[in-house]
């Protein structure tokens, strides 16, 4: 094999390895589909999307996902509510206000609070806040919507603030100078200037932030409260989605019908934040930043 | 005169007074994240520190896991973390290789990187449900460390070529050119000269995403993770304890959960200790190579 | 002269994407002379000088149409290999560019992978540094990091490492424009000595410069080569009016 051939060779191997993430993401669909799929053999997909009861164990069971879809979108907008507000103010004072010193702290702060496993913060929300909100607020229980949202929050700012951070740092430092030059003053300029330029990327951390919360498991696993019932109140428990599938995957039998349920609960789960991050991506590419042209 | 000069005054003072209200909530903001992180640490740390002591991380659980230490979950997480790096961390180096050393702008390269953003969106629940459909029965791995570690390796796959994409465009061009005139070629150039100069960017910035891996409990539920296991785990093929798994486990199921409250909290704290001690360690070896860098 | 010419550009076009770099351009160069390439920014001549090692090829979205012959041969033709000329063709870039490796390291690199029995390396290096007047400046630090090196002595350093190489032409891309006067100085010097053995062809912006060190200039302008001659003639009296203007700073 001579140089050039090799070369080539080499460049193709490369290529093979760079679409190992494509290869896999097409193996978790088939996953997921061969052993979801049977399940729609026996349930009509209609009946388990809106379906209100989830009684899988039951005989005759019912696969109603119904409750389950609106217990994640009720976590995860009450967690965006937090989130937002929280992880972009943080990003702004990061990258426009605070000094050098306060700025690595901070920093690093939000990077080890990404760090913390998953099932850290949902023990923690289980031991130390369900026990108080149960007494503050005189709940039946303390794991309920509320409970789960603020922990789900403090899992999407890191994501929230970090990739606002990137976006604010890029816009280009004529605009802030522009700005300044016309006597505009500092909350001016990032309120008027600097937070409309750097849109695109502060909207792309929401969606990725959203994403992170609706797929979070086990903080909904161990915070929730596990009721399968379309919530009336914020102290209401909920069972979403990954939940579901946690709890209850290790119990069931091997192929079953709720074992099937589970696995197409996944494909409902992967499907929505599919789109959430093809938005995203859509998003950061459609409005890419690009110098004044943005603006 | 004197009254708009008046007016001119007062406006001022509104715009001041804007920019100070602004700037007071983004601080509290800042601080709300700073003070969530301190809580969460404060209370594992309060609490977890009477539990540890050399019998608890040296010792297997005793008496139905109510006594005794938590050494079987500790190794299993260490092996299920080495056993996520063998498998991410060269398919992530030779992703990055691909797009940054070898990929042309265009359709392929811009496919590549929307699976990779998706594949990092995608839930640990349904990487565990893909590990459980893909490695554990059609593959028929079973529940072991192979299948966990596959699973994790592939969860921390994206964070991998992140980091390794940052790195090796972190090695100055110039390094590139020089050793290109120097009739070497390219694959030797990328073995010589570009990988061995990216490559403590790429551990660095990898350390973050293998300080998931150690952390993720809901990947490994269904993939690897036992309940309790009499033996230290003899091959690849054993099912092991883990210790997020077993944190969770310990805190919702049995009948003894109030009573096991002191060792949840002290597995809580090595936990947290380990994983943001890899976070931390990454964290100041990455702040000393900017400050040290040479080109 | 024909005879004696090691590189021919014949009709020779260069694109960045669609924009046009470099138009109809055909000229020769001789072996073991001193050939500058002058004009103002954006003209086109670090372009040329690289497209002669196929340097742009790493660069996407290039295209090249004519013949560049490199020994009677055409280097763009499809089943040559670009490693191949380059080990031929060394270059030495505007800014020093050592690999962050000893020195010794750094002039071994290219000879050990292109198959330099280790037995020979010391010679090599010495002869090397020896040929970039820098050996005695660093023969006891040989294994020292190439970064600790003042400019002017990384830019030595990467003269001797691409002789190492024992190119049979030289390509330097305003090699000079980087460091201070005296270590201007030196290079032009060296310039001068390697000559003798080498063909040497040289971007640069400073006009005294190919003035002393040239034997041939070539003048561009917006992509075109508007006027290539001997030195002396280019400048003193230039053949066509965009040439003197140039020289006497009139514009650029």
């Amino acid at each position: 094999m001579n140089r050039k051939t090799k070369e080539i060779f080499i460049k193709y191997l490369f290529l093979l390895f760079a679409l190992v993430s494509i290869i896999v993401l097409g193996l978790i669909v088939f996953s997921l589909f061969r052993e979801g799929l049977p399940l729609f053999s026996t349930v009509a997909v209609h009946d388990f999307l809106f379906g209100l009861e989830w009684y899988p164990t039951y005989d005759p069971p019912s696969f109603g996902i119904f409750p389950l879809i609106v217990g994640s979108l009720i976590v995860t907008a009450i967690a965006t509510l937090i989130s937002v507000p929280l992880g972009v103010l943080a990003a702004v004072y990061i990258s426009e206000i605070a000094p050098q010193r306060v700025k690595e702290i901070l920093k690093s702060a939000i990077e080890l609070l990404a760090g913390l496993p998953s099932v850290v913060l949902g023990f923690f929300g289980m031991v130390i806040i369900a026990p108080w909100l149960q007494e503050t607020f005189d709940l039946p229980t303390g794991l309920n919507i509320i409970n789960a949202s603020i922990i789900l929050a403090v899992m999407a700012i890191p994501t929230i603030s970090s990739i606002s951070e990137d976006a604010l740092y890029a816009v280009p430092r004529e605009f802030k100078e522009a700005s300044y030059a016309l006597g505009a003053t500092k909350f001016e300029t990032i309120a008027k200037v600097i937070v409309p330029a750097a849109l695109s990327g502060i909207s792309t951390a929401i969606m990725l932030g959203m994403a992170r919360a609706i797929g979070e498991t086990m903080v909904v696993l161990m915070v929730a409260g596990g009721a399968a019932a379309i919530p009336e109140s914020l102290f209401d428990s909920v069972r979403p989605m990954p939940a579901s599938i946690a709890a209850e995957m290790g119990e069931t039998p091997f192929r079953s019908a709720h074992y099937q349920a589970l696995f197409a609960t996944g494909i409902v789960l992967f499907l929505l934040t599919l789109a959430f991050n093809l938005i995203a991506d859509y998003v950061s590419h459609r409005f890419r930043q690009t110098g004044s042209a943005t603006l | 005169m004197k009254t708009s000069e008046a007016a001119g005054v007062r406006l001022m003072r509104r715009r001041y007074l804007k920019q100070t209200i602004f700037f007071t909530l983004v601080r509290a903001s800042a601080l709300l994240i700073v003070l969530a992180l301190g809580g969460v640490l404060f209370h594992i740390f309060y609490h977890g520190i009477s539990a540890i002591s050399w019998e608890f991380i040296t010792r297997p659980p005793t008496d139905s896991m109510t006594k005794g230490g938590i050494l079987p979950a500790i190794l299993g997480t260490i092996y299920l973390t080495v056993g996520a790096i063998a498998v991410g961390l060269p398919l992530g180096i030779a992703s990055a290789i691909y797009l940054t050393e070898y990929a042309k702008q265009g359709r392929v390269i811009r496919l590549i990187k929307v699976g990779i953003n998706c594949l990092a969106g995608v839930p640990s629940v349904v990487f565990g449900l893909f590990g459980l459909g893909f490695f554990v029965i059609f593959l028929g791995f079973g529940s072991s460390i192979l299948s966990g570690s596959l699973t994790l390796g592939f969860l921390i796959l994206p964070t991998i070529i992140g980091a390794a994409e940052e790195a090796l465009k972190g090695v100055p061009q110039t390094f590139r050119e020089a050793s290109l005139s120097l009739g070497v070629s390219k694959w030797q150039t990328i073995y010589r000269i570009v990988l061995p100069n990216a490559l403590p960017g790429i551990l660095t910035g990898s350390i973050l995403g293998i300080g998931r891996a150690a952390g993720e409990t809901a990947p490994i539920m269904f993939t690897a993770a036992a309940y309790f296991t009499a033996k230290l785990p003899g091959s690849i093929f054993d099912e092991v304890m883990a210790l997020p798994y077993h944190i969770y486990v310990l805190a919702t199921a049995g009948t003894h959960i109030e009573a096991t409250r002191p060792i949840q909290f002290g597995t809580v704290l090595v936990l947290v200790a380990v994983v943001l001690g890899i976070d931390l360690v990454a964290i100041v070896i990455r702040g000393y190579m900017r400050r040290n860098k040479r080109w | 002269m024909a005879a004696n010419d090691i590189i021919r550009i014949h009709r020779v076009n260069f694109y960045y994407g669609a924009v046009r770099a470099l138009t109809d351009i055909s000229m020769q160069f001789e072996k073991n002379k001193v050939t500058a390439l002058i004009g103002p920014s954006g003209c086109g001549k670090s372009t040329l000088l690289r497209l002669l090692n196929r340097m742009n090829d790493l660069i996407d979205g290039t295209r090249v149409e004519g013949e560049i012959l490199f020994e009677g041969r055409n280097i763009y033709a499809p089943q040559v290999d670009p490693v191949e000329i380059r080990r031929k063709i060394g270059m030495v870039f505007q800014k020093p560019n050592p690999f962050p490796k000893t020195i010794y390291n750094n002039i071994t690199y290219g000879p050990r992978l292109n198959g330099v029995s280790a037995a020979d390396l010391p010679g090599l290096v010495e002869q090397s540094l020896r040929q970039a007047v820098l050996w005695d400046e660093v023969k006891d630090i040989l294994d020292k990091s190439a970064m600790n090196l003042s400019g002017g002595q990384q830019q030595r350093l990467c003269i001797a490492r691409a002789l190492a190489m024992k190119p049979d032409v030289l390509l330097m891309d305003e090699p000079t424009s980087a460091l201070d006067p005296i270590s201007t100085a030196k290079i032009e010097e060296l310039v001068e000595e390697l000559k003798r053995h080498y063909t040497i062809i040289i971007v640069t912006h400073n006009m005294q410069q190919a003035a002393r060190i040239s034997d041939q200039t070539a003048f561009f302008y917006l992509g075109n080569l508007i006027e290539y001659n001997k030195t002396e003639k280019i400048f003193t009296k230039p053949d066509v009016k965009q040439t003197e203007d140039y020289i006497t700073g009139r514009f650029g």
